[in-house]
């Protein structure tokens, strides 16, 4: 066992939070710069520096190598996966297809709509459409090389959580009703396909690697700049007191300005970050992740065609009351995270 | 030949066209090039995530960019 979890320190310290990284760039403000990262300027040079290079590399690695497992699972073989399977057990299959698929915002209306036509319970394609964005095995690494296994394996599980019971009351107030007419026409078709080759695996991931980095670059440069801001230029007492353990309502104001913000895990983290170093509860930075993830403006948007305003209004509210229950009680029993 | 490219205007979708394109003018052979931008007729193919190649009404690839190489051996 010893061994064995000596290893994992090794890759957690090395691979994941990149020490040696941290390091280099240390040598450099203070050796080149002349300035001091324990100083303002210094430690804010150093954060965006440290935090951007290890962003983007992590982003590029992971990517590549989730993208190569996502190949196997196109949201058409997770159709007929799904298919037939009903109850409790089809929304965590539900929910747990959702975090290997590949997802982003702009597939939402296509799949909502094969999922619905298959004839695929409506509570079961919630559950799928909240943990999809919300969870993935890219952000359960990240998660790792910024806050250590036991957050990110309670941010999964959570998540998970949240998407099943989720699912499972949708399914319950039998809202079937909802949906857009049109969305019921549409015929089910299966489209088979031979599987990739390896080659071809390849160059899908290579495709998705670039993909997303031309879509979040911008995002991850805002959040590590915010990030260096909350983390060396805020005053730590302006902190406790708007977002910090002074304010009961901290999870409530995380959970509000994350709800309509996009951006997905790579450009949250820096920000996430800085505020956890600056002693913000856990509970209120899962909230604000999970906001940011789980709902944004253009995913509402998204999915306002393909559903009526009750069913959406009902969406949101179960997926922000998640969060918020989420945010209260892990900052209940953060002394068990840190 | 038919060959459709199904997708609603992404930039992806507008790569494989340009693929698809190259691949038949490589060829020289004689084929349609029509794009299906419309989601309901995208759907009736059974694809959920573009862009996608259809040719003669079977779907050869879908939800990713193939290189042209790769869209000769369907055609």
């Amino acid at each position: 066992m010893d061994t064995l979890s000596q290893i994992f320190n090794v890759f957690n310290d090395q691979f994941l939070k990149m020490t040696w990284l941290f390091e280099g760039v240390r040598r450099l403000v203070e050796d080149v710069f002349g300035l001091s990262i324990t100083e303002r300027v210094g430690g804010s040079i150093h954060f965006f520096i440290y935090d951007t290079i290890k962003i983007f590399i992590l982003l590029s690695v992971l990517i590549f190598a989730i993208s190569y497992i996502q190949s196997y699972f196109p949201p058409e073989r997770t159709k007929k996966i799904l298919g037939g399977i009903k109850g409790i057990k089809g929304n965590i299959l539900g929910a747990l297809l959702g975090t290997i698929t590949p997802f982003c915002s702009c597939s939402s209306i296509p799949i909502f709509i094969g999922f619905t036509s298959a004839g695929l319970p409506l509570g079961i394609t919630f559950s799928f459409l909240i943990s999809s964005p919300l969870v993935d095995l890219a952000s359960f690494l990240m998660l790792m090389s910024f806050f250590g296994p036991k957050i990110a394996g309670a941010y999964v599980v959570v998540g998970l959580i949240l998407a099943v019971i989720g699912g499972t009351i949708i399914d319950k107030l039998h809202l079937e009703g909802y949906v857009q007419s049109y969305v019921r026409e549409i015929e089910d078709v299966d489209a088979d396909m031979p599987p990739l080759t390896a080659k071809e695996r390849i160059s899908y991931s290579k495709d998705q690697v670039k993909e997303i980095f031309i879509r979040v670059w911008l995002y991850v440069l805002i959040g590590v700049g915010i990030g260096a801001l909350i983390h060396n230029w805020i005053p730590q007492s302006v902190i406790e007191n708007v977002i910090g353990s002074n304010n009961p309502f901290a999870v409530l104001l995380a959970t509000l300005i994350g709800i309509p913000m996009y951006a997905d895990i790579f450009g949250t983290l820096p920000i996430a970050e800085a505020l956890f170093a600056k002693g913000v509860g856990i509970g209120t930075i899962l909230a604000f992740m999970m906001a940011v993830t789980a709902l944004s403006l253009p995913s509402i948007i998204m999915l306002s065609k393909v559903v009526k305003p009750k069913l959406l209004v009902i969406f949101v509210g179960i997926v922000s009351v998640g969060i918020l229950i989420i945010g209260y009680l892990f900052n209940a029993i953060s002394y068990f995270f840190i | 030949m038919v060959i459709k490219i199904l997708g609603s205007g992404c930039t992806n979708c507008k790569k494989l066209e340009e693929n698809a394109r190259k691949a038949v003018s490589e060829m020289g052979i004689d084929a349609v090039i029509e794009k299906v931008e419309d989601f309901k007729d995208i759907m009736a193919y059974g694809v959920m995530k573009t862009p996608a190649l259809v040719v003669d009404e079977k779907v050869k690839i879908m939800g990713r960019v193939a290189s042209s190489d790769e869209i000769k051996k369907h055609l």
